[in-house]
């Protein structure tokens, strides 16, 4: 019996010290990849990588200018196709929505949100390129936009639904009609929220590099205007990683080190934003 | 289609954010194709450039299959391949595609054997029965009768290719296909084939990435890849029956006999040429352009960059280990271009 | 809730024009229409993606039906085209993931959820968010430079010397291949398994747990023979979640998995996955029928993800549902 006890305390402690280590191997990993990055990107980055222009292939030097403004210019596309919709679509679902009908938006948002993202380059190519003949900074925009609909509707949704009834109540009560008080009373109320799922959207989809292999393409150059292919950061991290040249692994290195960095500031400038407004509405 | 292409076009303005962007400013003129000779093009581009500040030529090497595909459905403004497109191809394109040699290469058998560091002597058939996977080790009788002295490790050999469709393919299986029967009927020519072998790598880039990435590998590459990262690479028997090496002078050695009879349309293999030090794995490369360019200002672009290049970008080559283009072909090419409307 | 659905929900005698003409008035039915118009859109841009796969794979759904999913041969040149070889590689590359992530990340999510102090867990659930938001190109690229150069020079031929006998884990070593895949899909689906399980694990009521550590269970006892096995379909639709993720996956695998479309017993072998190949050929397809087969794999991996993503969220909220339904 003793026997027994012992085993089973030593099992206990065992296992419970196990999950610790899986805890620890789990959150470690990001340590590793932001010190490798940091290590070998780090030692990259120069000024030049930030204002040049990629060099011809096999030449030292050059940087990646033209795919940071690419990124910048397929993020701002992308958040204003994105954004517009999944925000009225989650006001519909939480102010409107009746029961067969958002069913079925749910439904799909959901459907899309779980769209490989390769898939997403697919339509975007048949639906956006083909029929323009263009490989373009906006169809690559578009493809990113639709990757963020589904996280900005569904939260949107969420947060929304978080406001307590009283104020909506409250605001009915003076005589507010019912849209005036979702647009002063309820959107006010969750607005960080809504800030917080579009920044956590933004930094998702400025990672994706499949859906613009074959809609922004790439360019060597500043790319003019929005109908003409553009560099963006993680493609031009994906085609220097697989060359072979030295010089163009460094400065995959510090490309990636960029986007990781502006992906995880992102990230936690945004969680940050939600912590407080989570808070603020406790109170 | 119509009906989408309004939608999509009422979706667009509906944003209202912005127009297209057209009409002045610098003309961009977009193509893709070859990575074989991204090399020698990005650097032509960058000249041509810095000389006419007002045209940018984006050129993407996404492989030759991809620059005829994107060329044909028209998303790219000319496109580039190391392999001539096929007559069936010619056929089916909805627009008529000219041919414009730009340089030569060769693609050959670059390999990593930690501890080898002599230059291997490759026979067709010793290359074909590697691709094959009937030859299986690096020190098997083809191999070593054709090394001697060589001490040669019994590893496992690893076969790299591309896993693109590409132009360096169409040269190498062309190539394979002429010397040897069984590649023939088995695996055929093209720019992607269905791989008895091996490991896929991306672009030349990738696969000379994955060599130097991996011991006791093989792979073929064009010239300048294997000369700019250093990868060893070996000789090869030719029709006459010698090892050669390649390099500028037996490439165009290889390309000497085939200038003389250049067909009207351009498109010529020279694999397996004749000639006592030609280089059996030489070819040329193409610049596909449309017969037909609407935008003018991009006409002028494009067909002053082909002057501009069988002019004064050819000599860029040597430095970037492509052979130039022969005498007669650049003459044939620049009464060509007229072609273009 | 139930009082904002009050002015929608018109039924009842004032249902007539001029109540209507009083709505519009008012703005209430405008802006509905409004949000109906964004929401309807999103529907309406999903169906149109499913349309264009759908369309854009005719041809090969008529030439091989149903066969495509099971013929090994993938042949550009003489225009023969099977699923097969990307089907096996990305459902082993999954497997593989699966093995190595499923013990982790149910192991971190125990320690997250049952034993870890809030403050300390909020702070690795936090950390454990970012790692779930590096993008997948990053994945790739230390992919390539760290995950594979350290199984090719170290942990295959530890695997060979001591597994060897099965045949998972014989063959030429390269490097690149389904386990190199899989290791990576692993490390980037953790993050997934950890989150959701450990919201799912917090759901499980305390009484559950003090009534087993009440009759004398240690404290894993407790943790695995009561709270997990009460918040074991949420797990398993955190699990599906990981899968779906890894299924879908493009970049990270293009990189390491060696992309030859062959199936192999062996995990050292270079594979492809079905979003791999499209990542590498769409945009070079030469023929129709090759493209057509193509987004064929496109609609396959689609309906793939769809299925399972549909699956977890029905596990997932079934047992949320329970715990919410106790309290």
């Amino acid at each position: 019996m003793n026997y027994r006890m012992e085993w089973r305390k030593a099992v206990n402690a065992v296992m419970l010290t196990l999950t610790g280590v899986c805890a620890l191997l789990a959150v470690s990993v990001l340590f590793f990849i932001l010190g490798y990055l940091v290590w070998h990107g780090g030692r990259a980055l120069n000024w030049e990588f930030f204002t040049q222009l990629p060099k011809p292939v096999g030449e030292a030097g050059g940087g990646m200018a033209n795919a940071i403004l690419g990124s910048a210019k397929l993020l701002l596309v992308a958040a204003l196709v994105g954004v517009p919709i999944g925000f009225f679509g989650g006001i519909y679902l939480a102010e409107f929505g009746g029961r067969t009908f958002a069913f079925l938006v749910r439904y799909t948002t959901d459907l899309l949100n779980g769209v490989p993202s390769i898939v997403i380059g697919i339509f975007a190519y048949s639906a956006l390129v083909l029929p323009f003949r263009h490989f373009s900074t906006l169809a690559g925009a578009i493809a990113l936009g639709l990757m963020m609909i589904p996280i900005t509707l569904r939260s949107t949704e969420e947060f929304l639904r978080l406001v307590p009834r009283a104020l909506r109540e409250g605001a009915l009560a003076l005589g507010a009609s019912k849209w005036k008080t979702i647009l002063t009373v309820v959107v006010p109320a969750a607005y960080r929220g809504v800030l917080t799922a579009v920044l956590l959207a933004m930094a998702r989809v400025a990672g994706e590099t499949a859906p613009l292999l074959f809609t922004a393409f790439n360019n060597r150059f500043w790319s003019p205007g929005w109908s003409q292919p553009t560099a963006s950061l993680p493609v031009m991290i994906y085609t220097y990683a697989i060359a072979p040249y030295e010089d163009w692994h460094r400065q995959a290195w510090a490309a990636g080190l960029v986007l990781l960095g502006l992906v995880l500031i992102t990230n936690m400038v945004a969680r940050g934003v939600l912590a407080r407004g989570m808070s603020a509405q406790r109170s | 289609m119509m009906i989408r292409k309004l939608a999509v076009t009422v979706f667009l303005l509906a944003l209202g954010t912005m127009a297209w962007a057209q009409g002045s400013g610098p003309v961009l003129v977009n193509g893709a194709g070859a990575t074989f000779p991204d090399p020698i093009y990005s650097k032509w581009f960058d000249e041509y450039h810095k000389a006419h500040p007002a045209i940018q030529i984006n050129y993407q090497s996404v492989g030759s299959g991809a620059g005829i595909r994107q060329l044909l459905s028209g998303t790219v403004d000319f496109g580039a391949s190391d392999g001539p497109m096929s007559l069936e191809q010619l056929a089916q394109a909805k627009i008529k595609v000219l041919h414009f040699p730009t340089v030569l290469g060769a693609a050959l058998p670059t390999y990593n054997i930690p501890g080898v560091s002599q230059e291997l002597n490759f026979t067709p058939e010793a290359l074909a029965g590697i691709f094959l996977g009937t030859i299986a080790k690096w020190n098997a009788p083809a191999l070593a009768r054709a090394n001697p002295g060589v001490n040669l490790p019994a590893k496992d050999i690893v076969v790299i290719h591309r896993s693109d469709g590409s132009g360096t393919t169409y040269i190498w299986t062309d190539y394979l296909s002429k010397v040897s029967e069984a590649w023939r009927t088995k695996v055929g020519k093209g720019t992607s084939v269905n791989w008895p072998v091996g490991l896929g790598g991306k672009g030349n880039e990738g696969v000379a990435g994955l060599i130097k990435q991996t011991p006791n590998s093989i792979g073929y590459v064009e010239l300048i890849y294997a000369v700019q990262n250093k990868l060893p690479y070996g000789r090869v028997r030719n029709a006459a029956g010698n090892f050669i090496r390649a390099d500028l002078p037996s490439v165009s050695a290889a390309a000497a006999a085939a200038a003389k009879s250049m067909p009207d349309d351009f498109r010529v293999s020279i694999t397996n040429a004749e000639g006592k030090n030609a280089y059996p794995i030489s070819s040329f490369t193409w610049l596909l352009v449309p017969a037909r360019i609407q935008d003018p200002r991009k006409r002028e672009a494009i067909t002053g960059f082909l002057r501009w290049m069988l002019k004064d970008g050819q000599k860029y080559a040597e430095p970037l280990a492509y052979a130039p283009l022969p005498r007669e072909v650049i003459e044939k090419e620049m009464k060509a271009i007229a072609q273009v409307q | 809730m139930a009082t904002a659905a009050i002015p929608v929900k018109h039924a009842g005698p004032g249902w007539g024009l001029r109540a209507l003409a009083r709505r519009l008035r008012n703005g209430d039915e405008i802006a509905h229409l409004f949000t109906l118009v964004f929401a309807a859109s999103v529907i309406l841009i999903t169906s149109l993606l499913v349309y264009e796969l759908w369309v854009n794979s005719a041809l090969a759904r008529h030439k091989f039906g149903l066969s495509f999913l099971f013929t090994r041969v993938w042949d550009p040149i003489f225009d023969q085209f099977g699923a097969l070889p990307f089907v096996y590689g990305t459902l082993v590359t999954s497997a593989v993931a699966l093995v190595i992530a499923v013990p982790v990340g149910l192991g971190a999510a125990i320690f997250l959820a049952e034993l870890a102090p809030p403050k300390i867990s909020g702070a690795l659930a936090f950390v454990i968010d970012l790692l779930a938001a590096v993008p997948s190109v990053i994945y790739g690229l230390l992919g390539i430079f760290v995950v594979v150069p350290l199984l090719r020079e170290y942990v295959q031929p530890f695997l060979k010397a001591t597994l060897g006998f099965l045949p998972l884990f014989q063959g030429p070593i390269y490097g690149v291949g389904f386990l190199a895949a899989g290791v990576v899909l692993a490390v980037m689906v953790v993050p997934f398994i950890i989150s959701v399980s450990r919201e799912v694990l917090l759901g499980v009521p305390g009484d559950q747990r003090e009534a087993a550590l009440a009759l004398g269970a240690t404290r894993w006892e407790a943790t695995w023979k009561v709270v997990v096995p009460y918040a074991r379909t949420g797990i398993l639709g955190s699990i599906f979640l990981a899968l779906a993720r890894a299924l879908g996956e493009t970049m990270a695998v293009t990189m390491v998995i060696g992309n030859n479309p062959q199936i192999s017993a062996s995990l050292f072998a270079p594979g492809y996955s079905i979003a791999a190949v499209i990542a590498n050929e769409f945009s070079e397809a030469t023929g129709d029928l090759y493209l057509h087969a193509l987004v064929e794999l496109g609609l396959v991996l689609f309906l793939l993800t769809f299925i399972l993503n549909g699956l977890a969220r029905l596990l997932i909220l079934a047992t949320t549902q329970r715990g919410v339904g106790q309290e």
